[in-house]
């Protein structure tokens, strides 16, 4: 059964080389196919070692299948099938052929045995998903992804430096358990942070996302940060550090989020929100954490993605995303108003849907290992999460003050997808049985219990009270046209002005050195060209030979030096 | 048959060349040499296999037993440069007859085929003989046909570029002949084997340290290391673009091999290690060299220009692998040479086959290029990735090598540079891909077709060697592994 051995990224590679070729329906017919056909042979591969061969010193596995990977595996299969959906009506080859790419090169991650694979893909995924971004064809957009290539190469920079030292140090490349020990793990660390978006190293996702077409965003939430969570839960599940790095992510961006006027920018902040329930979850670092933090991951993959589809079908039908123009809409786009809440609903853990299910999970977990402060902080992110996404996004979109676009529901493909997303959101939801029988522990854990569902509950309508009073007393930050300042404000703005006026200090003493220095120049060369008749000569024929074997001279005068000095 | 390989592999390439002479027509003149080229390239496999199994091979000249006559010695090390030069040689041959046609005048082809055999020949020659003199004589042979080579290009500046090449190369060749007139005033012989006996009785004397001081210099200028990399910009830019991937891909390789062997096997490692701190030095100017030669090349308009810089960059690596002074280091180096053989013909000879399509090496020529030389650009992109040290290509292997080599020594902010070096290289191989692929072709320039296959066989010959040694990386490690240990002394 060699077709067995056949990685799921193989499948998605050879349809991009289709999409690349073919137009229309029979592209539509064949994208939606692949990860279709995809999904059921993964169903039937078990759990299990497969390829592996020698490259250099190294055993080299590039298909390793494991309950972690395949949890994650199928969720992709999910998100790619979804967001294909979506994309159905673009025309742009490139777009497709980038898509399918990157879905490929996220599911080659996943299976990744060793190190060296990952690197690979992890490369991978940044090549082919930049173009989700440039595809938008605006002058911001090439930018913000230029940014957001360079940071994404350079965490794959860093990977690699990570993986050398790794393999200096322990002869084999195999991609288990890290550890931060050494220098190694901590490079590592660092390449998984960026793409992870740890705080300080979040601004790619906030300044890039936003920028990418309405489809390409869908594509990109569902990918790069949760390849970040799986590497993180295989190399460093149970450390502890990354417990407080979770904490932090859950909290601050629910600030930017609150103020931030562009829609699909408050979606990146809660995405970083979401991903730093997972970390959280990957440090605690029990069983019933792991699971958590891995189902929490396939649960956001799919109400993330709903959200990003809203809001994309949003952007595409009015052209508009701050919330500042937008609102009033569900009178005309009601099925997506109604998509949007059941979103909504999920990411804010309201009982029955299907982000209940999985963050209860962390949250309980925390408390169970004493991170009592820690507990308190992610349940201030829940009601965070609730406030700038739960409620602030379809409200702002589809009610508030009536904007007057009369924009329709988005075409059928773009209904379809998200009906989709929300049938999994409830459904899991409901039968969270499916989702844990998944996962690679067992715990027998039940989120149904009274304890959680009162806390939850709870927990909510505090949050949705605070909201309504703030926003009748006229106290909630107004959606303004605002340019919202964060950490990249020192790479975007101080330390190209800081640069700028060096240089210009610089070239300003630098320039009148010059001068002095060529007047004294010119003094000697018309002392010269008196002495030599033309200086033409001097300059423009012997003079490039000349400097060569002046190089000669004082390479053989230095080492001659050298030599009698060593000598006497 | 078998026992006279080490001359015969030296003795044909160089018959052969005034042979063409009677074959005068330009084509029997071609098949001929790649006739000549070929046998060359079995006598080096044959070469390996003998030295891989029974160990090193001595021959005698005419019968006189070293140290009075001349001997040829083929260890690993030599047999697996043989193999290298008389391979690219070959694959480039390949190419030469279309890619002549329009780059050289009609009535020189043949004078052309004649220098290349000389070449090869003294580049072969140089690797096969364990007489210092020896290789100084072949060393001249190979230089003075490759200037010869260099004029023959089509720009008017070549015969300048040739001119600023012969006159370094010239002070390169006497210096080193100065030093292996100062060894055998010391010692009295010329044989290597010999003279590794005997320096060590003189190994305090100023004369030593003069004659190797003067040895340095000039075979760093051979192998344009950073600083005394001047004449190889234009050299390689201005020559015919065959010219350019032949010597590209072999002579600074022949330069290196020149180094590792003087200072291993004739001063013997103790020596060459404390005489001068050659480590230091060499890792400095071949950082040096890495950075401000890619730098450069990031700021070329003319392609050849760009990968000639890149060259002096590649060269740098070797260095710094040279400079660690371990066996893993050295590694490093000769598996680069292998590597960089690959990479550096396959690019040149597709920017040949470009030139042979629009005329121009220019980067502002390559516009929209990507869509209508696809073959030679996927080529020319895969030879990037190779220079960038991409995973599935050969530059992935050797700067593994040497960035581990770094590491095992505790030099780890020599191997951030290294990775930082590979940035840059990024930089410019980007530069190319966009021009390529992302700007509509300029208007000025019509339709132009793909590459004749006479120039695609070769160029994919090579680029599928690059993938391939990337993967199967035995034959390479195994050989660089064992050739480095015994160099070290090392048992295997």
């Amino acid at each position: 059964m060699w077709i067995l051995e056949l990685p799921p990224f193989v499948p998605f590679f050879i349809g991009a080389l289709f999409a690349a070729v073919t137009r229309g329906t029979l592209r539509g017919a064949i994208m939606l196919a692949i990860p279709i056909v995809s999904a059921i042979h993964l169903w039937m591969v078990p759990e299990g070692v497969y390829l592996q061969f020698a490259f250099l010193d190294y055993q080299l596995i590039p298909y390793r299948v494991d309950k972690l990977s395949l949890m994650f595996a199928y969720v992709f299969h999910i998100a790619a099938f979804i967001a294909i959906l979506y994309s159905l009506h673009v025309r742009d080859t490139v777009q497709q052929v980038a898509a399918m790419l990157y879905a490929g090169s996220a599911l080659g991650a996943v299976f990744a045995g060793d190190f060296l694979t990952l690197f690979v893909f992890w490369e991978l995924l940044a090549l082919t998903s930049v173009f989700l971004i440039w595809a938008r064809k605006t002058r911001r957009s090439y930018i913000a992804g230029m940014r957001y290539l360079i940071v994404q190469v350079l965490s794959g920079v860093i990977l690699l430096a990570g993986l050398l030292f790794y393999a200096a140090a322990t002869g084999t490349l195999e991609f288990g358990h890290i550890g931060l020990e050494g220098i190694s793990g901590w490079l590592i660390f660092i390449a998984f942070g960026i793409k992870c978006a740890f705080p300080m190293a979040h601004n790619w996702l906030t300044d890039a996302y936003p920028e990418a077409t309405p489809t390409g965003a869908v594509f990109l939430s569902a990918f790069t940060t949760k390849v970040a969570v799986y590497s993180l839960a295989r190399g460093y599940a149970g450390e502890e550090l990354l417990v407080y790095i979770g904490a932090v992510m859950t909290c601050f961006p629910i600030f930017f989020a609150v103020i931030e006027n562009d829609l699909r920018r408050v979606l990146a902040y809660s995405l970083i929100n979401q991903v730093g329930f997972m970390v959280c979850g990957i440090g605690i670092g029990t069983a019933l954490a792991i699971n958590g933090a891995i189902s929490h991951a396939f649960n956001d993959v799919i109400f993330k993605g709903l959200l990003f589809m809203s809001m994309g079908a949003v952007l595409h039908m009015t052209g508009r995303i701050n919330g500042s123009e937008l609102g009033g809409l569900y009178k005309t786009m009601p099925k997506t108003t109604v998509l949007c809440i059941v979103g909504a609903a999920s990411i804010s853990a309201f009982p029955l849907f299907s982000g209940f299910v999985s963050k209860s999970m962390v949250m309980t977990a925390a408390l169970e290992n004493d991170f009592n402060w820690v507990w308190l902080m992610l349940l201030f992110a829940s009601a965070g999460v609730f406030h700038h996404a739960g409620i602030k996004i379809p409200y702002f979109a589809f009610f508030a003050h009536d904007s007057g676009i009369r924009a329709s529901d988005p075409p059928k493909n773009m209904l379809l997808a998200m009906l989709i997303a929300a049938l999994l959101c409830i459904g899991i939801g409901v039968y969270p049985a499916a989702l844990y029988a998944l996962l690679p522990y067992d715990t027998g854990y039940n989120p149904y219990d009274a304890t959680h569902v009162l806390a939850q509950t709870q927990l909510l309508f505090f949050s949705a009270l605070a909201f309504v009073w703030l926003n009748l007393r006229g106290m909630y930050p107004p959606e303004l046209r605002s340019t919202v300042l964060d950490v990249d404000w020192f790479y975007r703005r101080l330390f190209p002005t800081a640069i700028r006026n060096l240089v210009a200090t610089i070239s300003k003493t630098d320039g009148a050195l010059r001068q002095a220095f060529l007047a004294r120049l010119n003094v000697c060369l018309a002392y010269l060209s008196r002495r030599h008749s033309g200086p033409s000569g001097l300059l423009s024929r012997s003079y490039p030979a000349g400097s060569m074997v002046m190089w000669v001279a004082v390479l053989l005068a230095a080492y001659l030096f050298l030599g009698f000095i060593r000598s006497v | 048959m078998l026992a006279h390989l080490p001359i015969l592999q030296v003795i044909v390439p160089l018959l052969a060349a005034p042979f063409c002479l009677i074959l005068r027509r330009a084509l029997l003149v071609w098949l001929f040499a790649l006739i000549v080229s070929g046998s060359a390239f079995l006598i080096s496999i044959t070469l390996l296999q003998q030295v891989l199994a029974s160990g090193t091979i001595s021959y005698d000249l005419g019968g006189w037993s070293p140290p009075w006559g001349i001997e040829y010695r083929i260890d690993k090390l030599s047999a697996y440069l043989l193999l290298i030069i008389s391979a690219i040689s070959t694959v480039v041959l390949l190419a030469a007859r279309i890619s002549i046609q329009k780059e050289i005048p009609a009535d020189r082809h043949t004078l052309f085929y004649i220098l290349y055999l000389l070449s090869l020949a003294g580049m072969l020659g140089i690797i096969a003989t364990g007489d210092i003199f020896n290789v100084f004589v072949f060393l001249e042979i190979s230089s003075l046909s490759a200037y010869s080579l260099i004029a023959l290009g089509k720009d008017r500046r070549a015969l300048w570029a040739s001119y600023q090449y012969l006159i370094m190369g010239t002070i390169g060749a006497t210096f080193i002949l100065i030093s292996i007139g100062l060894m055998y005033q010391m010692t009295g012989t010329l044989n290597m084997e010999d003279l590794s006996r005997r320096l060590p009785e003189v190994a305090q004397t100023r004369t030593l340290f003069a004659a190797f001081a003067f040895f340095i210099v000039g075979v760093c200028l051979k192998l344009a290391m950073f600083p005394l990399h001047l004449w190889l910009p234009n050299a390689y830019s201005y020559a015919p673009s065959i010219v350019t991937a032949f010597l590209a891909a072999t002579a600074t390789k022949v330069a290196i091999y020149l180094l590792i062997r003087f200072t291993f096997s004739v001063f013997g490692i103790s020596f060459s290690f404390t005489a001068l701190p050659l480590q230091t030095i060499f890792l400095l100017l071949g950082l040096l060299g890495i950075f401000v030669a890619s730098t450069a090349a990031i700021y070329q308009e003319n392609v050849k220009h760009l990968f000639a810089y890149s060259s002096i960059a590649q060269i740098g690596y070797m260095i710094v692998g040279y400079s660690i002074g371990t066996t893993t280091g050295l590694m490093a180096t000769l598996l680069h040479l292998f590597n960089h053989a690959l990479m550096k013909s396959a690019l040149f000879l597709a920017l040949g086959a470009v030139i042979y399509r629009i005329g121009s090496a220019q980067l502002s020529a390559f516009q929209g290029l990507g869509r209508q030389m696809p073959f030679t650009m996927a080529a020319i992109v895969v030879g990037g990735l190779s220079l960038i040290g991409v995973p599935l290509t050969v530059g992935f292997v050797s700067k593994w090598y040497l960035i581990l080599a770094t590491i095992e020594n505790g030099w780890w902010p020599v191997a951030v540079l290294i990775l930082l070096g590979s940035l840059l290289a990024i930089v410019y191989v980007w530069r190319i891909v966009e021009t390529a692929y992302f700007k509509e072709p300029a208007a000025s320039i019509g339709q132009v077709k793909e590459a004749p296959l006479a120039f695609l066989v070769p160029v994919w010959v090579l680029v599928a060697a690059n993938i391939y040694f990337g993967i199967d990386t035995r034959l390479s490690i195994q050989v660089a592994q064992a050739a480095s240990q015994s160099l070290f002394g090392v048992a295997p």
